[in-house]
């Protein structure tokens, strides 16, 4: 370990030697193998590392608790000179949301649907006899003011389902805040939030903490977000520290190749090409579920032969129910797709089997998106033969060619998903569209479900085959940097309407549309300072928060 | 309107609409009799004119919609027509009424089924959320094998076992403290009823309680895994009030699911239980009218199941939406 | 397999993002006997009570010492020699009619629930791959039946047609498969709406491919566990009904009726009716207890 900052004197936690295990299969396997950490009082520390790196479970236990199924099997931890342990829960619970408080990942999920904020945030003081219910009351609104809430008098009167997901993770914020804690712990507090909604629950909790000088404990797998939030950070894999340093120093000086690595992602960068002929066009197209709301409205755009188009939006924007447009899933109530100048019919059934062929699909979960009772050679072989009519031995070298043209060893021919890896599974997915000879393939937010490395290599990969088969890409995405990575053309979309399209930089260069330019400054930046400084340049320009507004509407 | 009462409406509307249908299924199986019936029901000595007076009687000569306006019509008034009983022979019988016959059965069975619901479901309750409060624990393993034995076995075998252990021992039958034949009617006195009903009741218990309190186990630990509940021991909550506050609250909707589907299982469970313990119960009754096809009876008894059967669920869904957040404080 | 393990592979070395990294794999053979091998003490118990009641059902005419029907001795004769458990009412072997009665009802049993299977399973993947009319009019249709219990409405229906055995398998069977509808329906649902049957759709797969090749495999091992657990049911009710007179009829021997023939034993503290009662009981025991594991196993709950 490298010797830590600051002295002892001020020192809140530390932990030695913690191993935790975790059961599957009637088996313990240590998920956490022996980690180090110390935490200073008013300090932020940043826990990284990807899906599976313990981060989560070394928070929990930075409170001495282990989830159920998991145990701490070695080590101490010492919260203020306390052993937690092998301490009895009685007394661990004395301590818990008074002097440690956790935030979690999912706000919706954690506020107990049957009471009222303000119940759920005055048990906290209550139950710890540390305030009455008025002066719990007072400290509530308070607190809901600070962390710039709506309506601070009123919104404790609701229930959690009648407050959108930013709020409530800022109310469990402030729940966490109750009691005035040495430590609050949180376990990646705005993973589940759009990226301009995840701003301010970002804003609100840096300032708060800094408030109240408490020290924190900041998790998440997002780099540019550990960088607004931690004065330290630490790398983590399969459970093992990979390195610690201060941020400014961490980010500018990553000493390991891991590290660096976690570093080089957002590298990726794809020069944009000019385009002339269109593959895929859609006019004018509207569509709504039912005979409710139009979720679709008034959509034109073009896909070119051989380039990327990136369709780009939050969550309910209608970027996927474009896509069920386009392949027939889900028939236009107006407007139409043309493929190469012909109208498609618009319902799946009416197309033919050279229409489907040519346009493939490639999805956002490749768990869900294998059948996990196939072999990968029938998954790859099916659309050989379905679409080709090619069998037996010709089949099987078409197979194996497709496996290496998207890097992967032919023996994987007879395996199951279940078998592989995430990465590897998209890969398959990838080949399964390839099998086809498409002319277009819609990338549904292909890379979000995977650890960013994983993700760079996708990519990557994406873009070696458009150069080598010349195959157009609708490239649906909520992520800015894998849009700068791939895309020739960007498409804005806010609620079921387009809102900006054109060239990559021309979109990307100012002047940017209003909401194309709430979302690209939305996106945190490896700068330590980027947080303060686009609040800074906001509160300026207009006073009061665009977010808030496009949020609440 | 909002939207409580709105779902409530709902759903009560949809539950009529199961028991129409319901009664149009049970009506219509009277359809599909086979030609020859009346003479198995008159015996083959039968003549073609006693024949066509009993189907006169049916009124299977008037279209099926009237005769089932008529039918349900009548059960609507607590008229389930005639039983078939005494319309054999040369048609000299005494006629007698389903209703006089169905009436103090239909009493005794729901004597016998709320003696043994006051005791069982408090009981599966109880032992249930011990079981899911000490899950994994030996007492829970115990449990597990226990109940899991219990709803595998048929009532009869637990009836006769208790028969065997508890009523043969005492040499004259007909003695406290078990009697091995139920032989109750409503001219006895209540304490005398119930020491009657103990062997039938006991084994009801026994078969609901092991399935009432696996059903109350699953539902408390799926409700104790909710992240609220993990949230709420982060916040330091003691584990009494995270029962009583975080968990009790959302727990009404699946405990009110698992009495009611378990009431249910009871209603059809006093069927054999009632005929090994020859007790005079509607279940006893609709067995012995289907050995005879004395098909209005049988119809008549399957209605007043079915429409339990319906009510038992309607609550339960009623209980489930009045005690859901969601729709009691809508945005 | 947890996404923790898939991880740690892919990680190995992050230049080539475990693209060739080449996961280790297991057979199927290899995880059952794994399986096996972990199955608790009860599981191995009924599977043992379920081998050895498939071996008294298949060689019954071997192992029984005397015919199903034959009358060998007086009524009512006592446990011993040469009746190891005696005679019936009739005067007809009881050991010899228990050999046989786990042929019959065991028999008949498996018939009903693979009937109700071959129903509700089909119906069931039909609703779930068409939503709209078809799915709409299959489910009210199939909430009516379940509004009636299963025993009444069985009671109600061999009243009017009479008790005959093909009778008796096709009413069990029809309306059991209202519960195999249900799940089959659900699960299969579960599986219709991920992406790997869209993308069958969008492949232009017919109806029965996506049904067959994609949706079946996936719904197996609930659909085994249920078939276990409705076996019991179904096994249940036939012998409740046989029991109560309405089912099996003489002189086919089965356990339920044997139970009912010979009851009033029991009030002279003799425990031969327990045999065909406790035969029953424990091949529902058994099952469920091998169910019980079965679905631990599957829905792989640490609870």
């Amino acid at each position: 370990m490298t010797a830590k900052p600051n002295s002892a004197g001020d020192r809140l936690l530390e932990i030695r030697g913690l191993r935790i295990e975790g059961q599957s299969e009637d088996r313990w396997h240590q998920i956490v193998k022996g980690v180090d950490l110390d935490l200073n009082r008013g300090e932020v520390l940043g826990l990284i590392g990807e899906s599976g790196a313990g981060k989560s479970t070394i928070g929990l236990a930075a409170m001495g608790y282990a989830r159920p199924g998991c145990r701490i099997s070695a080590g101490s931890v010492k919260f203020d000179g306390l052993e937690l342990v092998g301490l009895a829960e009685a007394k661990k619970r004395t301590l818990w949301g008074s002097r440690i408080s956790y935030v979690a990942q999912s706000a919706a999920a954690s506020f107990n649907p049957a009471h009222r904020l303000i119940e759920q945030f005055s048990e906290v003081p209550l139950e710890h006899k540390v305030m009455g219910a008025d002066e719990a009351k007072t400290r509530a609104i308070d607190l809901f003011r600070r962390l710039r809430l709506p309506n601070p008098e009123t919104i404790g009167m609701r229930y959690p389902h009648q407050v959108s997901g930013g709020q409530l993770q800022r109310a469990m914020t402030a729940m966490a805040m109750s009691c005035t804690p040495d430590l609050i712990i949180f376990d990646e507090p705005t993973t589940a939030l759009d990226v301009t909604t995840q701003i301010e629950v970002l804003a609100a909790i840096k300032n708060i903490v800094r408030q109240f000088n408490t020290a924190a404990i900041y998790i998440t797998h997002d780099l540019a977000v550990v960088a607004q939030m931690a004065d330290r950070i630490m790398v983590l894999r399969y459970g093992e520290t990979v390195e610690e340093a201060p941020t400014a120093e961490m980010l500018a000086h990553p000493k390991q190749a891991y590290t660096r690595t976690l570093w080089a992602v957002r590298s990726l960068h794809k020069p944009e090409e000019p385009a002339d002929d269109m593959l895929l066009r859609v006019e004018g197209v509207e569509a709504s579920y039912g005979n409710s709301i139009k979720v679709l409205d008034g959509i034109d755009l073009a896909v070119p032969r051989g380039r990327t188009v990136a369709l780009v939006g939050e969550s309910g924007s209608g970027k996927s129910t474009l896509a069920r447009v386009i392949t027939g899933l889900l028939p236009p109530s107006k407007g139409q797709v043309l493929f190469e100048g012909k109208p498609l019919p618009p319902a799946l059934k009416q197309r033919s089997k050279d229409m489907l062929r040519r346009m493939q699909m490639i999805y956002q979960m490749p768990d869900t998106a294998l059948n996990p009772r196939r072999r990968v050679r029938d998954i790859i072989g099916r659309p050989l033969r379905h679409y080709l009519g090619l069998r037996g031995a010709v089949q099987e070298k078409r197979i194996v060619e497709l496996l290496e043209m998207i890097e992967l060893d032919h023996r994987f021919i007879d395996r199951l998903p279940g078998e592989l890896s995430g990465g590897q599974k998209q890969r398959v997915c990838i080949a399964r569209a390839l099998a086809a000879k498409p002319d277009l393939i819609i990338c549904d937010e292909v890379t979000s479900a995977l650890d960013q490395i994983v993700a760079e290599g996708i990519l990557k990969l994406l873009l070696r085959l458009q150069k080598e088969l010349n195959v157009s890409y609708l490239y649906i995405t909520h992520d800015l940097a894998t849009v700068k990575a791939i895309a020739d053309w960007i498409v804005v979309m806010h609620q079921g309407r387009i809102v900006q399209q054109g060239p990559k930089q021309a979109v990307l260069t100012p002047p940017h549309h209003a909401y194309t330019e709430l979302l690209l400054s939305s996106v945190p930046e490896m700068d330590p300072a980027w947080l303060d400084g686009v609040l800074a340049r906001r509160g300026a320009a207009g006073g009061g928060a665009p977010a808030e507004a496009s949020a609440a509407s | 309107m909002s939207p409580i009462l709105k779902t409530v409406l709902q759903r009560l509307g949809l539950g009529l609409i199961t028991l129409f249908a319901v009664s149009i299924i049970i009506f219509a199986t009277i359809e599909m009799l086979p030609g020859d019936f009346a003479k198995a029901i008159l015996g083959q000595s039968a003549t073609p004119d006693t024949v066509a007076a009993f189907q006169k009687r049916l009124g299977l000569d008037r279209p099926p919609v009237e005769r089932y306006l008529n039918w349900i019509g009548g059960v609507a008034q607590g008229d389930f027509g005639v039983s078939f009983a005494g319309l054999g022979g040369l048609g000299g019988g005494q006629e007698t009424t389903v209703v006089s016959l169905v009436a103090p059965r239909l009493a005794n069975t729901l004597f016998l089924a709320g003696l043994t619901a006051i005791v069982a479901v408090p009981l599966a309750l109880i032992l249930g959320m011990l079981a899911a409060l000490y899950r994994n624990s030996f007492y829970d393993r115990i449990v597990n094998m226990v109940t899991l034995t219990s709803i595998s076995v048929p009532e009869f075998f637990v009836a006769y076992i208790l028969m065997l252990l508890l009523a043969v021992p005492h040499v004259v039958f007909d003695s406290p403290p078990f009697y091995a034949l139920a032989k109750i009617n409503f001219d006895m006195p209540f304490t005398e009823r119930v020491m009657r009903s103990a062997l039938p009741v006991m084994t009801l218990v026994l078969v609901i309680v092991a399935h009432m309190m696996r059903m109350t186990r699953a539902a408390i630990i799926n409700l104790l895994s909710s992240p609220f509940i993990e949230m709420a021991r982060l916040k330091g909550v003691s584990p009494r009030r995270i029962i009583y506050r975080h968990a009790l609250p959302n727990a009404w909707a699946p405990i009110a699911t698992v009495i009611a589907l378990n009431l249910a299982y009871l209603v059809v469970g006093v069927v054999v239980v009632e005929v090994v313990f020859v007790y005079p119960g509607i279940g006893q009754l609709m067995v012995d009218a289907v050995s005879s096809r004395n098909i209005p009876v049988v119809q008549a008894c399957a209605l007043i199941f079915a429409a339990t059967y319906i009510l038992l669920n309607l609550i339960a869904d009623i209980v489930s939406i009045v005690t859901n957040p969601r729709l009691l404080h809508p945005r | 397999m947890t996404l923790l393990q898939d991880n740690s592979r892919e990680g190995a070395m992050p230049a080539v993002a475990g693209t060739t990294a080449l996961p280790p794999r297991r057979s199927w053979r290899e995880s059952l006997l794994r399986d096996m091998k972990h199955a608790p003490l009860s599981a191995w118990f009924g599977m043992a009570v379920i081998a050895a009641y498939v071996v008294v059902a298949v060689f019954a005419p071997l192992l029984a010492p005397y015919a199903e029907n034959e009358l060998v001795g007086a009524q009512y004769e006592p446990w011993g020699d040469p009746f190891f458990f005696g005679t019936d009412q009739l005067g007809r072997d009881l050991l010899s009619r228990l050999i046989y009665g786990a042929r019959n009802t065991i028999g008949i049993a498996l018939m009903t629930t693979a009937l109700s299977f071959t129903i509700g399973g089909m119906l069931g993947m039909l609703a779930a791959v068409l939503p709209g009319w078809v799915d709409q009019s299959l489910s009210r249709f199939v909430d009516v039946l379940m509004a009636i219990p299963q025993l009444i409405f069985a009671l109600v229906l061999l009243s009017i047609f009479g008790s005959s055995i093909i009778n008796l398998i096709l009413i069990i069977a029809v309306l059991d498969s209202t519960r195999v509808f249900r799940l089959t329906r659900a699960v299969a649902l579960n599986i219709a709406v991920l992406d790997f049957v869209e993308a069958a759709k969008l492949q232009g797969e017919k109806l029965t491919w996506i049904m067959i090749r994609e949706i079946l495999p996936n719904i197996l091992p609930p659909l085994v566990a249920e078939f276990g657990l409705r076996f019991c049911f179904v096994f249940l009710t036939i012998s409740a009904l046989s029991f109560l007179g309405l089912g099996i009829q003489p002189p086919t021997a089965d356990w339920g009726s044997m139970l009912r023939e010979n009851s009033t034993l029991i009030n002279y503290g003799d425990v031969t009716p327990l045999l065909p009662a406790g035969a029953i009981a424990l091949l529902t025991v058994a099952v469920n207890f091998v169910v019980d594991w079965f679905l631990h196993k599957t829905s792989g709950l640490k609870d």
